[in-house]
């Protein structure tokens, strides 16, 4: 399993209910089903991973997350909504993360760190669009329209009344945070991962 | 007809009739004394008896779901492309059982009947049955087949809304539930092109008030009308553009009110072709279980406390050009089913064929359905 999402899983309480957006082929929810004991359910707009998550017994409804979440679900229906590797291809980043604190206790995003050392290099020295281990699509083919970096989303954070509960950063081996991750994350994290809640506690 | 059965057939098929002498009690307050069912069934019932399947028909549907019932047959059975070794309902490890519901016209007591103890047809007397009463009367017939609960239930359109009912009346006695092309209830809309339907039924004069099996007739231009709206409803615009454009049967325009454009020309053989197989009274008492379909009236129009007793887990799908049951009306059902607490998966297939999809093999819907009966498959074993 992906580094990111073995590090989800220890984050998330055995037994608890959880939504995971854009959960792809299933991994993650049939790793947590197995061996936590979770209730759980994915969206998911591709057919194949549609298929492949129907066929490992999951429940999953096919949707766009650009549309939301469609009035499926309502106030505080699960303990935790994650998305993982998902947010900088959508649409709307900003309304999607309200809704996920809105349907679920605490939510769980991972992402590409946009300011990875590497790709500044390549923005600032190269002068073109970094492609990387973690973003590996040029400018033309990306379907990560929404890129953001570790400063980005804790700002946004702090103003949109978000309260962060636990964060790690990985490189693309997945290996976990180094020391240097852990000084500059902003620098030399290829992945961050983030737990949280609204600040205000509702 | 098949020059030789296709190997992923149920083959040569012989419906059967069981005669049930205990009375049932309908919705509308009428007792049915004693009635037939006929049913068919594919694959066999394993030993722990946990692998029956029912299939429940929509309006026009019957019991003969797949295979053939001879090697003269022209085509397989309405579900053929589902049903039958190797496909997604896999008559290889599930027992399927598939019956005419009451009311219809292939076997089961219905207008084309005669009422018990006489010699006269039920015709328009035969009472007004619901979903639920079918729900009822599958109930009967599985008992008397010695099968102790469905693994699945699985319908499309009036299908699907036996599956909901089976799941809501009877919860612990099916394991899943699977709700094709279906809605909670039906709009405005659609009880209007029912509506149509009948008056074009009941106002031809051949019709004889109910009673034209006496009168050695057949509504035949109602009930063609009533099919040609019909299938206009069960098609998309795009796929009836595909299918005919605007193409002229005879090549010229004929400057009368004859067949000039292919669609006619389709309509009034689906039309024709219909009459010689279904039954004029049969095609309202349907129209009227369609229009009454509303088990959330129950629950204060709560479709969430609907579901509040159903054990099963669901499996929704629709169909993108779907507008007679449109995906935003399965999304209602998933919706309802979530705020139960309901396990729920829902699919929405990308198909133009309108409402008809349910019954086309499209790759993603056969995958999909393939993926979940496996998955069921597994949790039975």
């Amino acid at each position: 399993m992906r580094a990111d999402l073995a590090i989800i899983a220890e984050w998330i309480k055995p037994g608890s209910s959880i939504l995971d957006l854009g959960c792809g082929d299933g991994t993650l929810l049939k790793y947590l089903r197995d061996q936590q004991q979770i209730r759980g359910i994915g969206l998911e707009i591709d057919e194949k991973n549609i298929e492949a998550c129907l066929g490992n017994n999951l429940n999953i409804i096919q949707s766009d997350l650009n549309k939301g979440l469609q009035g499926y679900f309502s106030d505080n229906s699960f303990d935790y909504v994650i998305m993982s590797q998902t947010l900088q291809a959508t649409a709307h980043p900003d309304k999607l993360i309200e809704e996920m604190l809105r349907v679920g206790k605490e939510g769980i995003v991972t992402f590409p760190n946009m300011a990875h050392w590497k790709g500044r290099m390549q923005l600032a020295l190269g002068g073109y669009m970094p492609v990387t281990k973690s973003l590996p699509n040029r400018w033309y083919d990306t379907p990560n329209i929404h890129l953001c970096t570790v400063q980005d989303f804790e700002i946004f954070c702090r103003q949109h009344g978000i309260k962060i509960l636990e964060r790690t950063f990985v490189d693309h081996t997945h290996s976990r945070s180094s020391l240097m991750m852990k000084l500059f994350p902003n620098l030399f994290s290829e992945i961050a991962l983030y737990r949280f809640c609204r600040a205000d506690g509702k | 007809m098949p020059d030789s059965i296709p190997q992923d057939s149920v083959g040569i098929i012989e419906s059967k009739t069981l005669h049930f002498s205990e009375p049932l009690e309908l919705e509308c307050g009428k007792v049915l004394s004693e009635y037939d069912i006929a049913y068919e069934t594919y694959g066999e019932l394993n030993e722990a008896g946990n692998n029956a399947i029912l299939i429940c028909h929509a309006l026009s549907g019957d019991q003969h779901a797949a295979g053939y019932h001879s090697m003269e047959d022209r085509k397989p059975g309405w579900w053929d492309s589902s049903i039958g070794p190797g496909k997604p309902i896999d008559t290889n490890h599930f027992h399927v059982v598939c019956l005419n519901n009451l009311g219809s016209c292939k076997g089961s007591s219905g207008p084309n009947t005669k009422k018990p103890g006489t010699n006269k047809y039920w015709g328009p007397d035969f009472p007004i049955v619901t979903v639920r009463d079918w729900v009822n009367s599958q109930h009967r017939l599985m008992l008397a087949l010695n099968i102790g609960h469905w693994c699945a239930v699985i319908g499309g359109s009036l299908g699907g809304m036996q599956v909901m009912q089976w799941s809501i009346d009877y919860p612990d006695l099916i394991k899943y539930a699977l709700v094709i092309a279906a809605a909670p209830k039906l709009s405005a809309q659609n009880i209007a092109f029912n509506e149509v339907a009948r008056q074009s039924i009941m106002s031809d004069p051949d019709f004889h008030e109910g009673h034209y099996l006496e009168n050695n007739s057949v509504p035949r231009r109602g009930l063609m009308l009533a099919r040609m709206l019909g299938h206009i409803t069960y098609l998309s615009d795009d796929s009836m553009r595909e299918k005919f454009g605007r193409e002229l049967r005879e090549g010229k325009l004929s400057f009368g009110f004859d067949v000039d454009f292919q669609v006619e020309s389709y309509l009034r053989y689906q039309g024709k072709s219909f009459v010689d197989r279904f039954d004029a009274n049969t095609y309202l008492l349907m129209t009227k279980a369609l229009d009454y379909f509303d088990p959330a009236r129950e629950y204060d129009h709560d479709l969430a406390a609907t579901f509040d007793k159903a054990t099963a887990k669901f499996m929704v799908m629709s169909f993108t050009s779907d507008w007679r049951f449109a995906p935003e009306r399965s999304r209602e059902i998933v919706k309802a089913l979530l705020d139960a607490g309901k396990q729920v998966s829902y699919v929405e297939i990308e198909a133009h064929h309108g409402h008809d999809a349910f019954l086309i093999p499209i790759p993603h819907y056969m995958n999909v359905f393939h993926s979940y009966m496996k998955s069921i498959r597994e949790a039975i074993q």
